[in-house]
């Protein structure tokens, strides 16, 4: 059974009295520890799927199942991380990161030790007692990560995580984030508009397209792909799924053409 | 140059009065000369008991602020957080606001009399509504951003408040309390000159009218607006160390 199971998704929100379909006929399937991204431009309804997997929302038809449970709300089993930080300005690093303990059950002597783990896991020890003002954007996207992860949840839904950031720190954060969540063999569902990023990451792509919100294409990547951003099979795929939502490139011309042939 | 210009006008202020008092055909009586005031201020310290007097407004607007702020805070906090409240209360309490202080002057003395009881809670009343506002404010307009959070980490009400609706409407709650005191200040004197006489500035005020002592009631003046100058600088000061840490 999959871990987590999407079928026959629809959701439709009312924009002044008129209905604007999100997403249609939505269906995915994810297994335990694999790491899916979703592609597509803007308004494809790739956060909605998100909302609607964390239980932040409710489809209109068809069902979201966590092993063969539906979702009926928010749970500590699934982490998030939005593209903005969301770290409580009031609060320090590690006291961001402790409040996602408040329901785990822990003690505090564990919680302590537990903020202090994902801290270090994010490379962020030092700045345990700095506050949110006072970090950089990429370090205060590296405290939520380790807020979406301190609960050690089945899955880690990130949403657009490093969309806000500047190319240098994007670059450094994908690599890190690839291997934090190798590392703790989290199930990943990663919404995101960068191709490079999604099949860096990834071991299944999943394309959208909007209006309304709909997939057109899952591809598999290759591990051996990932592992070069410049090797040819790396371009090959991140090429072919840029064809796949309009953007023409040498490359995703050859590839049209050799998926013709 | 530019650290004295906010003392330009209330300089030039105080010659114009200087030159009246002395130019003109007013009698001193009537507009006492600022040199006049100024030592009646002194004097009233030195002999007057005018010490007394300070204390007995100042524990008097202190016991009105600290009642009244607290049940605003917590009324506004009922209003911001829980929905049936808002929905019950909140008409009523916008309703309320239309009423002017003053006219509870004639219900509260009934109830709480005119002494020490109904000038505290007349006092009270008047700190009340602002603080309620400002927490009202803070706690509803809070990004929904922060509130999706907390759905997320699964935190329960009380987790909410404590780590979101609480720091969050900050902020407002401390604005509000500021122009609490404020209210409190100018409520002091408004209960001291309409309530029963006891000793106080607003007493000294009545005292001065009645045997016509203007430099009496100039003095007083002076001092309430000296005192509510030093009271906001105090609450600015307190909410900017309380808020700094939240910009580097």
């Amino acid at each position: 059974m999959p871990a987590l199971d999407i079928t026959g998704v629809d959701r439709t929100f009312h924009v002044a009295g008129k209905p604007v379909p999100a997403l249609r006929d939505i269906s995915l399937s994810v297994h335990e520890g694999e790491f899916v991204a979703i592609v597509g431009a803007s308004g494809c309804g790739k956060s909605t799927l998100l909302r609607l997997i964390l239980g932040l929302d409710r489809p209109d038809r068809g069902e979201v199942r966590i092993d063969g449970q539906p979702v009926r709300g928010p749970g500590l089993d699934r982490g998030i991380v939005f593209q903005e930080h969301r770290l409580l300005p009031w609060l320090t690093a590690e006291t961001n990161v402790a409040a996602a303990l408040r329901r785990s059950g822990l003690d505090s002597a564990q919680r302590r030790q537990r903020v202090a783990e994902y801290l270090d896991l994010v490379g962020l020890t030092a700045f345990a007692k700095a506050w949110p003002a006072q970090l950089s954007g990429g370090m205060a996207q590296r405290v939520a990560i380790a807020r979406a992860l301190v609960n050690r949840p089945r899955f880690l839904l990130l949403d657009e995580p490093l969309g806000a950031l500047d190319a240098l720190t994007r670059l450094r954060l994908q690599a890190e984030l690839a291997r934090i969540v190798r590392h703790g063999g989290t199930t990943a569902l990663l919404v995101t508009h960068d191709v490079d990023e999604a099949v860096f990451l990834a071991d299944r792509l999943v394309v959208m397209q909007p209006h309304p919100g709909r997939i057109s294409d899952v591809l598999t990547v290759d591990p051996a792909a990932r592992r070069d951003r410049s090797s040819a099979a790396f371009l090959r795929v991140r090429d072919k799924v840029l064809g796949m939502l309009g953007v023409e490139t040498e490359g995703a011309r050859a590839a049209a053409y050799e998926t013709a042939a | 140059m530019k650290r004295f210009s906010p003392l330009l006008v209330p300089l030039g202020a105080l010659a114009i009065w200087e030159a009246v008092s002395r130019l003109s055909r007013v009698s001193h009586e009537l507009l006492p000369p600022p040199e006049k005031v100024a030592f009646r201020l002194w004097d009233g310290f030195a002999h007057g008991g005018m010490t007394g007097d300070l204390a007995a407004s100042l524990l008097r607007e202190l016991s009105g602020f600290v009642i009244g702020a607290t049940g605003g805070v917590a009324l506004g906090l009922l209003l911001g957080l829980s929905r049936p409240a808002n929905r019950l209360l909140g008409p009523l309490f916008l309703g309320y606001r239309q009423v002017a202080l003053f006219a509870w002057v004639p219900l509260l003395s009934m109830w709480f009399g005119g002494g020490e009881q109904g000038k505290v809670a007349f006092i009270a009343l008047a700190a009340m509504a602002p603080a309620a506002v400002n927490t009202w404010r803070g706690t509803s307009t809070l990004p929904h951003s922060y509130i999706e959070l907390s759905r997320v980490l699964m935190f329960r009400p009380l987790d909410y408040v404590r780590f979101v609706a609480l720091p969050g409407a900050l902020p407002a709650i401390l604005t509000g309390l500021r122009s609490s005191l404020i209210a409190a200040w100018l409520a002091t004197v408004g209960a001291e000159l309409f309530l029963d006489v006891a000793p106080g500035l607003g007493g000294r005020m009545n005292e001065g009218r009645e045997t016509f002592q203007m430099d009496l009631v100039l003095a007083s003046v002076v001092l309430l607006g000296l005192l509510g100058l030093t009271f906001s600088r105090l609450a600015v000061a307190a909410e900017k160390s309380l808020l700094k840490r939240r910009a580097a």
